[in-house]
Parts: C-alpha cells; sequence; structure tokens
C-alpha cells in the first residue's frame, strides 16, 4: 500500500493537507472509480494523487489528450453509473466546455464532479480566468470551498447532489485553495463497489428540448443549497455592515474583522453553494443590513449575482449599498499586481474603509529598524528556463537562424515551459502566445498570407504534449489549405511544465504502466507533410537546419528530440563543464560576456575577482550548448575523460 | 505560544527546496496539535523565480494561508537577497531571522542589468533589522551531510535548534522519518542535526 497521509485509512487522524490532496482525498471519501484529467496548475497533483493509488484502491486514472476527452471519459462511468471525477484548470475548462453545455440536457447517471481550478494572479496561468461565469450558461451547479478540509467536504456533498438532481456539479477551486494546506481530519474511505452497465433504457441525448427539465432540476437543488451548511453567516443580528464572501476570502474576511476590531458590527456571510444562489437565505442576509461588501476572486460574480437578485426582491429589500469590484471599492484592475487575487491587506482595508475606519496596511511594523533597512536597487528574479533546458538553445538556434535569413520572419508560440521564450531568457524569440497549439493554428493562417504579399516567414513552435492537445488539427489545416510555414516540435519527451506527466508518445500512463505509445515523428509523416528530426543541443547544425528549412518554403515539420533536462539530470552523471581560465579573455575578448549575459543560462556564472567566465557547478546538467557557442572555446566539456573542444 | 497567530515565512529560490522545509515544519506543528495554513507560492515562478511559503499556527482558529504586510514574526531564509526583500515587506517588528549566507544569482544580476548587492552589506542590514539574526553556511553543512541539496532541511534543523518556537527536536524527526526513507532519510537526519547544532550552544 502506497501511504500518505492524504490517503491513510485511519479515520479521525487529523492531517495537513494541502487543497489538491484534500480533494483527492474527498473523491476517495466518496468512492469515485473512476478520474481523469489533463495536466493543468493549480490542481494538477489532484489526478496525481488518484493515479498514485488507483489500482490499490480500484480505480482507473487517466491522463486523457485534453480536458475535452478528460471529461467525455468522466461521463462515460457516470453513464454507467459509476461515480466519476474529472479535474481541469479554468483554460481547460474552455477546451472541455462544448461537451460540458450538453451534459445538464442529456443528464448523467453516477455521480459526476468536475473540478476546476482557477488561477487568480496569473501564478502558473497566462491570464486570469473566472470561470464561474461558465456555470450558468452550462446550468451546472457550482460550489466553492474556503479551505482544503471544506474542499474535501464539499467534493463528497457533490457526488450526492450530482446523483439527486441527475446534472454534473462543478467544484471552483482556487491557487490559494490548492497550493495551500491546512488541518484536515480524515474521514472513512469508500470503496467504489459498483459495476457499471449499461441497459437499454439508459439514452443519454442531447436536445434542445430537454431545456425546461434542465432547469427543473437545477430548481430542485434549491432546498439543499438553503439548508446547507456550507453557508453560513457568522456575526451580529443586524450588522451596520455584512461581508458576503466565498472561496479562500472568506478566511480573510474574518481575519479583517479580528485585525479591526468590529466584531460587533460586522457580520460575514460565508458562501459555498455560488451558483444559483439559495435565494431565501440570501435574502434573509440581505435583510439584516443596508450595507454589503463583496470579497471573491477575480471577477465581481458573487456581486453581480446577489445584485440581481436583489433587483428581483427590491420592494421587500429596500435600497442597499453594494459596495465592491464595481463600485471601486475593492481594488481590482486598477492593482499592480495580482489583479483578481485577494489577500489579508486588501480585505482589511476594503472592510475599514467600508466602515469608515483608518487602516494602514502593515500597520504591525511601525518598527524603527526595519523603517531603517534602505530601498536598494534589488535584482529582479524573471522566470528563467532551467540550467541546460533544450528550449534555450531551441530559441537561440531560432533566433540566429531568422536572423540569418534576413527576411524580418517571426516565431508564434503557445503555453508550456517555451512560453518563457517571450522574456530574456528565450531571448524574446516568440511574439504570439495565446492558447495550447494556437502558434499552429495562428502559422496556418500567416502561412497562407504569402499569397497577398506577406513576404516574412512564420515559424511556429509547440510542445510535445500541446501538440497531441490542440497541434494536430491547425497541421492538417495547413496541409490542406497549402499554407507555407515551419512548424517547430520541441519534444522534450513529458510535459515539462506541470511536472513531468506521461502523453501519448510516453508509452506509461498515469499510473505509471507501460502502455503503447504514438511517436511525434511517425504521426507527422502519416499526415505527409515533410519532416526533419533534429537535437537542438547540437546548436550549429540546428541554425542551418533551420535556416535551410525557412529557405525552402513550403509546409515543413523541424522535430527537434531533447529530454527536459530536468528529467534528464535525475540518476545520470553529467559531464563537468569547466571555464579554461587561459582561453577565457574576459573583457578583453569583445564578446561582452557571452555567456553569462548574452546566452544567459543560469549556470553560466561570472566570477568578478578572475575577471572570467565561471561555471555554477551546482546547477550545471553539462549540455555543452555554451561551449559550442564561446567564440574563443574557452568552455570545457569533459565526458568520462574525454575531453572537448 | 506568546504570540498567537504566530507568521512564519520561509523564502528562496525556484529548486531550493521550500515546499519541503514548510511541509515539514507545518506537519510537526499540526502533529502538536497546532492549526495551521500554509500558503505557498510558487508556480511559473518555480523556474528561477523568488518561492514563498507562508506558515501560520494558532491555538485558536484556523487562519487564511497569506500573511498580512508586517506581520511576518520568523523568516527562515534560503537566499540572502530573497530574505532582504522579504524582510522589508513582511517583517514585523518583533522579527526573527534564521539564515543561508549563500547566494544565489539572479539572471538580471549575471546580465548586469541591476548588481547583486554585496553579502557583507546585505547581512550586516539584515542583523540591524532584527531582533534576533543567525546565519549559517546552510549549503556547506548540506554538503557535509552528503548533499549540497539538503539545505533546506538543515535551515530547519537551524530553525528547531534557535527553541524560537515550543516544539520538541523528536517531533520534527519524526515529520523527516515520514517524509523520507532510506539513503535519504540518512541525509536529511544528518542535514536536520547539522543545522540544529550550529546554532546550538
Amino acid at each position: 500500500m502506497t501511504e500518505f497521509n492524504w490517503n491513510l485509512d485511519a479515520p479521525g487522524k487529523r492531517c495537513i493537507l494541502s487543497g489538491n490532496e484534500a480533494a483527492a482525498r474527498g473523491a476517495l471519501e466518496a468512492g469515485i472509480q473512476v478520474a481523469a484529467s489533463y495536466p493543468g496548475s493549480p490542481s494538477v497533483q489532484i489526478l496525481e494523487c488518484l493515479a498514485a493509488v488507483a489500482r490499490e484502491r480500484g480505480i482507473y486514472a487517466e491522463w486523457s489528450i485534453n480536458e475535452k476527452v478528460a471529461l467525455e471519459v468522466a461521463a462515460a462511468a457516470s453513464f454507467s453509473g459509476l461515480r466519476a471525477l474529472s479535474v481541469m484548470k479554468a483554460d481547460g475548462l474552455n477546451v472541455a466546455m462544448d461537451f460540458l453545455t450538453t451534459l445538464p440536457l442529456s443528464g448523467i447517471r453516477g455521480g459526476l464532479v468536475l473540478v476546476v481550478s482557477d488561477d487568480p494572479g496569473a501564478h502558473s496561468s497566462v491570464k486570469e480566468e473566472d470561470t464561474r461565469y461558465l456555470a450558468p450558461p452550462a446550468h451546472v451547479p457550482l460550489l466553492e470551498p474556503a479551505t482544503p478540509e471544506d474542499g474535501r467536504d464539499m467534493l463528497i456533498w457533490a457526488f450526492d447532489l450530482s446523483e439527486k438532481s441527475g446534472l454534473p456539479v462543478m467544484v471552483r477551486l482556487v491557487t490559494r485553495i490548492c497550493h495551500a494546506r491546512g488541518n484536515v481530519t480524515l474521514g472513512p474511505l469508500k470503496s467504489g463497489d459498483r459495476q457499471p452497465n449499461v441497459s437499454s433504457r439508459h439514452r443519454f441525448i442531447t436536445a434542445a428540448r430537454f431545456h425546461l427539465r434542465t432547469h427543473e432540476r437545477l430548481d430542485s437543488l434549491q432546498q439543499d443549497f438553503e439548508m446547507s451548511g456550507f453557508n453560513h453567516y457568522t456575526g451580529p443580528e443586524t450588522p451596520a455592515l455584512t461581508i458576503f464572501a466565498t472561496g479562500v476570502s472568506h478566511a480573510y474576511a474574518m481575519e479583517a474583522v479580528e485585525r479591526l476590531g468590529v466584531e460587533e458590527n460586522v457580520g460575514v456571510f460565508k458562501v459555498g453553494t455560488v451558483w444559483p444562489l439559495p435565494e431565501k437565505t440570501t435574502r434573509g442576509i440581505l435583510k439584516r443590513s443596508r450595507r454589503v461588501l463583496f470579497l471573491e476572486e477575480i471577477e465581481p460574480f458573487l456581486e453581480d449575482q446577489t445584485k440581481i437578485m436583489a433587483a428581483q426582491h427590491w420592494e421587500e429589500l429596500g435600497p442597499t449599498d453594494f459596495l465592491g469590484k464595481r463600485s471601486g471599492d475593492v481594488p481590482w484592475i486598477m492593482k499592480e499586481r495580482g489583479i483578481g487575487e485577494m489577500d489579508p491587506d486588501i480585505a482589511a482595508q476594503a472592510v475599514a474603509k467600508a466602515l469608515h475606519m483608518d487602516f494602514q496596511s502593515g500597520s504591525g511594523r511601525p518598527g524603527k529598524k526595519l523603517e531603517d533597512l534602505p530601498e536598494m536597487d534589488l535584482p529582479r528574479r524573471l522566470p528563467s528556463l532551467c540550467a541546460g533546458c533544450p528550449h534555450r538553445a531551441s530559441y537561440w538556434a531560432i533566433k540566429t537562424a531568422l536572423a540569418l535569413d534576413g527576411r524580418k520572419g517571426f516565431a508564434l508560440g503557445d503555453i508550456g515551459c517555451y512560453a518563457l521564450g517571450v522574456l530574456p531568457t528565450g531571448y524574446q524569440t516568440i511574439r504570439t502566445v495565446h492558447s495550447m497549439g494556437s502558434g499552429v493554428g495562428l502559422a496556418s493562417g500567416f502561412g497562407k498570407l504569402r499569397e497577398m504579399g506577406l513576404d516574412q516567414p512564420a515559424v511556429a513552435v509547440i510542445g510535445d504534449s500541446t501538440l497531441y492537445h490542440a497541434g494536430i488539427p491547425p497541421l492538417i489545416n495547413a496541409k490542406i489549405t497549402g499554407s507555407q510555414y515551419l512548424c517547430i516540435i520541441l519534444d522534450n519527451e513529458t510535459t515539462a511544465m506541470t511536472g513531468h506527466q506521461p502523453h501519448p508518445g510516453s508509452g506509461v500512463n498515469a499510473m505509471g504502466e507501460p502502455v503503447s505509445s504514438i511517436p511525434i515523428l511517425e504521426l507527422v509523416k502519416g499526415l505527409d507533410i515533410p519532416v526533419t528530426v533534429g537535437d537542438p543541443y547540437r546548436i550549429h547544425e540546428t541554425i542551418h537546419t533551420i535556416l535551410d528549412l525557412i529557405r525552402k518554403g513550403g509546409l515543413q515539420v523541424l522535430l527537434l528530440q531533447r529530454e527536459c533536462a530536468l528529467k534528464a539530470a535525475r540518476g545520470t552523471a553529467k559531464a563537468r563543464v569547466y571555464v579554461d581560465e587561459e582561453r577565457c579573455l574576459g573583457d578583453a575578448c569583445g564578446c561582452s560576456r557571452f555567456c553569462s549575459r548574452v546566452f544567459s543560462c543560469p549556470a553560466n556564472i561570472w566570477d568578478e575577482e578572475a575577471g572570467r567566465a565561471a561555471i555554477d557547478e551546482v546547477l550545471c546538467t553539462g549540455c555543452g550548448v555554451c561551449a559550442a557557442l564561446c567564440p574563443q572555446g574557452a568552455i570545457i566539456v569533459e565526458t568520462e575523460g574525454e575531453r572537448c573542444p | 505560544m506568546t504570540t498567537d497567530p504566530l507568521n512564519i515565512i520561509i523564502s528562496g529560490v525556484g529548486g531550493q527546496g521550500n515546499i519541503l522545509a514548510s511541509d515539514l515544519i507545518s506537519r510537526t506543528f499540526c502533529e502538536d496539535g497546532h492549526f495551521v495554513s500554509v500558503g505557498e507560492t510558487y508556480g511559473a515562478t518555480q523556474r528561477g523565480g523568488s518561492v514563498v511559503s507562508h506558515i501560520r499556527v494558532s491555538s485558536r482558529h484556523p487562519y487564511g494561508p497569506l500573511i498580512p504586510l508586517g506581520e511576518g514574526h520568523i523568516i527562515v531564509g534560503f537566499e540572502p537577497l530573497e530574505v532582504y526583500r522579504i524582510l522589508r515587506e513582511y517583517g514585523h517588528e518583533t522579527v526573527r531571522i534564521v539564515m543561508n549566507d549563500r547566494p544565489f544569482y539572479p539572471l538580471d544580476a549575471l546580465q548586469k542589468k541591476s548588481a547583486y548587492p554585496s553579502i557583507d552589506q546585505l547581512i550586516s542590514r539584515i542583523k540591524h533589522a532584527g531582533r534576533e539574526v543567525r546565519v549559517i553556511s546552510g549549503t556547506a553543512l548540506a554538503r557535509d551531510a552528503g548533499n549540497a541539496q539538503a539545505q533546506n532541511v538543515v535551515m530547519v534543523g537551524a530553525f528547531a535548534g534557535l527553541k524560537w518556537v515550543p516544539l520538541e527536536k523528536k517531533k520534527y524527526l519524526k515529520s523527516i522519518q515520514e517524509t523520507f526513507s532510506g539513503a535519504k532519510l540518512e541525509v536529511n537526519t544528518r542535514a536536520f542535526e547539522l543545522g540544529y547544532q550550529a546554532v546550538s550552544g
């Protein structure tokens, strides 16, 4: 038995679990039998947890090719009578949305829960998307937990609700739940022991005539939502101000009340059943106070829903001040950073402002000594590609080849580690970043504009996992439209950004079992598109290959294969790389400190005392790309006694 | 505990093992019966960016996962520049700091876009600002323990050895035993002991 804290069969034990572990725990306590997901931060660990114990708990867990298929795989289990979970990040829900909107119409059988993780502040995403707005058009009930333990409890309840209503239920997590940890008292594990079956009376058909039935199903949950302990009010009978808080903002609201010492006149309404709002309960809370403040993450969803309800009952409720993002009382798009993210200081400021109190955040720090700390010009830490990352070599090659070509060619990217190609670490090589596979789709469009006189070569880059997820259709599109561009597949043999999950080319599944694989080379050959294979570490060769391919024109694929440096570094002896202090000329070279300032691998450092380049041996992975580029040949790579250059 | 909630910040750089350290400390507090909330800030930033863990401990009720500005009571620092950054924003007037002295140069400094301040200057300013500041050679001790990467566990050992919080040594060791096995358990137990001894006596 694989034992972690989160899956211990020890009911009553008090553990500390992350929000992701707590969600996985909830799924086990609810007796799920199938889980499917595509890796996406911040919720990637949920399926990793479940997959690690899948076989011993009689669960099937998979990393699906994309989020739509993941939801379909989970839905099939539901149609067969089993409880099933699907997990995705906000961006992934957009991919699955087409299918999700049909499920409430067709109905389901076994409990089907969809966990969606939003990323307020975009810590590991290209954008902040508030997926709560997608629940109403899909007719899917929406829950939002306030702590990891709340998440575990809510997941169990969500399965019951789903089976009761015949609707999938969506649970919205955010980064500060997924990547937070808190106390969780373990409940009993439940083995899912249902036998999958589909009898002749089971039909799951999507048709517009089921629209009314879908609304009736949503309405059937009203009473459960009204009675739910996930919504609760703390505070005086008639507060001067009521805070409506959902998600992690609830903890910040409670702390703000405590810090300001306003327990006597401020109430806090924790909303766990966010859509549809429980009407009676919400009206009852609104009647207590003429002043309401909303604390939530990303967009003003709860604020909007509450105002819609208040408008319907305006005669009963009378005039009410709604303070929030829309009114400018809670900072939002005017914030410098973490635009949609709430924190304890924003919450305390907003509560103080609503009560016309003076409050300065950081008020606990008037310590004289700290104020003396001078404002130093501290270097930033921009995210960078890891030492030895093959993407760095690929970007160097692309940038150099496009410059040598001289036609102002440009590169198009998408999301993954290689999105860092927009930053100095990737020489700002890529000029577009949108969604999974979009670089290839855009190239398909740019490649047709040649006929209208666009004489700049377009180069699309796409990672291996992303290619399987969303890169094949745009390649087929280009093939049949005759679009001309170079598609470079940056194949590092894994889903690197989210922590090395397998993909269809890996030959292993989420549960670590060997499965068949679909090599990218065969896949592209099958599309009858010319394909060249290269190794980005062979940097000069790669530059010339790219130059040749863009000069040749037409639709081309270049498959650059080299294992992710983080993965390759595990357990293998690496080459020793060092700087020959005789050959390195320091600042007299005229290379402008090429290795540490221009090529900028974190392992290429500068020895100030010696005035020479140096290698950080802890970070260096021994790839040797810097050695191939050093104009003096001063960087030496030693592999098992061999010395080059 | 005299301060409730007690707010502890672990600051470092992607790859230094922040999360493991915060897991060991928060797990030990949980075993000791406290309410613990932890907020980790990582993500895309793990690729060479700053990584911060907030640990909040209370005997009354759970708090949110983020520490308010100016309310950090203890900083466990893996990297001097990151300690300075955190101290300015989060240091409480009573802040105590235990830190590793080894710099981890950001790309911006290597590319000469802005200079990494002198280590001596950084440390002397930090010493001036904190109520109590202990600087140890965490990476060197980790190397002595058998793996330079284990500096995070060395720093947990130093945090434990300073006894700024009322947790028994054996409880940390139990958390380490639950987390590692085999050779890794040996290296990390040694790393913890070396950190513990470095600040004791």
